[in-house]
């Protein structure tokens, strides 16, 4: 085995200079765009309309993240905490009606707390603070 | 040792809690004789995070999500585990497309796993370019993972009585394309380490742990089997789909870090053959069955073969929402112990690459912490104890307002 040793003394030499010639491995984000996969769990959507007010969401939510407001008959709004939110998708899961869904958006830094809640209202499209990408 | 103050070759150092070598906070007090390790004292328990406890204020379908949280690198062994004990207690029979979807993600996340060791191994011993080789291939893990369950890390595939997310057809030619790209590479990989004379040169030897040694402190996973004992979880107490599946627990005879590489480069080959066996055998029905929420008393141990060893999940219930207790041992708790006999007689340059070689994960280890001199308290006194500590450090707990 000793005598082994030193048959190939730097082994990955080639690899070295071949890689030395190929494009980079990693993506020049954020200068260019980086598409997350279709599922991806990213921030939330609501669709106010088919909401029934059951809860489910708040419950299994794991960390409170979510709350639902009753604002007239049949009609909710959700406030979600992005900063609390764990993207886990459970509400999306528990949701009876799919009231909720996940969408790709993962770019959701912000540079005051405030920002990072997001209110969905009745009238079915989220309020000024809400962030699209 | 006999520390001798007035020999200019005795010192005794500290490494640690935060240290530039290790990502996580750990301490070693080392005593040294020149540049030889004389006696090692490890010791663990700064990242206590209270998961446990945490636990026990929240429902079944929550704690999953916090115990998945334990690691970032292991999560899917975490939720895995505590989801089988569960399902044990409340009597589920989980589909069978669950259990291979499961084994499925346990291998991608086993892959990803051994080959970031590979390059934090590659980077302790100063061969950064192999770091930058398996980390350059681990990504091709870590997007396939985010494309097939919604996320890098923390996976959130599992759900109590199956999982949550189907396998198409396409998305499984696409893992037996990436699969066998990554077969390629890793046989070069192995090639590598039977023939790169530094590499070779530099794991020989290091971190001896016989046979009887690993035994004798529990060590568990890939560091149990490069000293030959040929302990999986998933061979000798078959979970999940493991029990169908044709795979044998690559062991090595070495004893040292290089037999650990050895060890993990082999389980690597093994992973691929099991998600092309997977893939191949996924059978067809549904990928979950109906959980209640309140789950019947009874307590249940759940094992899985972690990319570190065996992680162990108890549970026990009490019929409504919340489970009583949950326990969690970590494999990294099991290795730890053997730290210290790795490092007898070694040098302190070696000190970084044996304790990257147990694949430490100190965060995921710490379920206790030691207030010193004060024996047992309640959780009144521990809880009344940690807010004035608190409240001594500048932090007042009385206008924050509770959050969960």
């Amino acid at each position: 085995m000793a005598k082994k040793f030193f048959i190939r003394p730097g082994a990955m030499i080639a690899l070295v200079l071949k890689t030395l010639f190929q494009k980079p491995a990693t993506v020049d984000y954020p200068n260019k765009p980086l598409p997350m996969p279709e599922h991806f769990r990213g921030k939330l959507d609501f669709m106010p309309e088919k909401c029934i007010g059951c809860l489910l969401c708040m419950k299994d939510c794991p960390t409170d993240a979510i709350e639902i407001k009753k604002l007239g008959d049949k009609k909710f709004e959700m406030d979600i905490d992005l900063g609390k939110c764990i993207y886990c998708g459970q509400c999306v899961d528990s949701c009876l009606k799919k009231a909720l869904a996940i969408t790709p958006n993962f770019e959701l830094a912000q540079f005051s707390h405030d920002k990072l809640r997001v209110v969905f209202n009745a009238a079915g499209s989220p309020d000024g603070t809400d962030q699209k990408a | 040792m006999d520390f001798d103050k007035t020999n200019d070759k005795d010192m005794q150092i500290s490494i640690g809690p935060q240290h530039p070598a290790l990502k996580e906070p750990t301490s070693f007090s080392l005593a040294l004789r020149g540049e030889k390790i004389e006696a090692i004292q490890v010791k663990i328990g700064y990242n206590h995070r209270g998961i446990e406890k945490g636990c026990e204020s929240r429902t079944y379908i929550q704690d999953m999500y916090l115990l998945e949280r334990i690691c970032g690198i292991c999560s899917h062994a975490h939720s895995t585990a505590y989801v089988q004990a569960v399902e044990t207690i409340a009597g589920l029979q989980v589909p069978r497309r669950a259990l291979y979807l499961r084994v499925l993600i346990g291998e991608l996340e086993r892959i990803h796993s051994h080959l970031l060791w590979l390059g934090v191994a590659g980077h302790e011993i100063g061969f950064d370019t192999l770091l930058m080789y398996t980390w350059r291939d681990r990504e091709a893990i870590m997007d396939l993972l985010a494309e097939l369950t919604g996320n890098r890390v923390n996976y959130g595939i599992n759900t109590i009585g199956g999982v949550r997310r189907d396998l198409t057809k396409e998305e499984g030619e696409r893992i037996v394309k990436i699969i066998d790209h990554l077969a390629e590479q890793t046989k070069y990989y192995i090639q590598l380490a039977q023939e790169e004379v530094t590499l070779i040169q530099r794991l020989s030897g290091v971190g001896k742990l016989p046979r009887e040694d690993a035994l004798r402190l529990g060590a568990v996973g890939p560091t149990a089997r490069a000293s030959s004992i040929t302990f999986d979880v998933r061979k000798d107490d078959p979970y999940a789909a493991y029990g169908e599946l044709d795979f044998k627990a690559v062991s090595a005879d070495q004893a040292d870090v290089y037999g650990r590489t050895i060890v993990r480069l082999g389980e690597l080959m093994e992973a691929y053959s099991l998600i092309k066996q997977v893939v191949k055998n996924l059978p067809d029905g549904p990928i979950a069955v109906r959980a209640p929420r309140k789950i019947p008393a009874g307590e249940a141990l759940s094992r899985y073969e972690a990319p570190r060893g065996e992680d162990v999940h108890y549970v026990k219930s009490n019929g409504t929402e919340n489970p009583e207790r949950v326990k969690v041992r970590a494999p990294t708790l099991a290795n730890t112990q053997a730290i210290a006999k790795m490092l007898e007689d070694r040098y302190l340059a070696d000190l970084p690459i044996v304790v990257a070689a147990i694949d430490p994960c100190f965060s995921c280890t710490d379920r206790a912490i030691e207030v010193e001199g004060r024996g047992l308290m309640s959780w009144e006194k521990l809880r009344r104890y940690s807010i004035d500590w608190y409240r001594a450090q500048g932090v007042d707990f009385r206008n924050v307002k509770r959050v969960i």
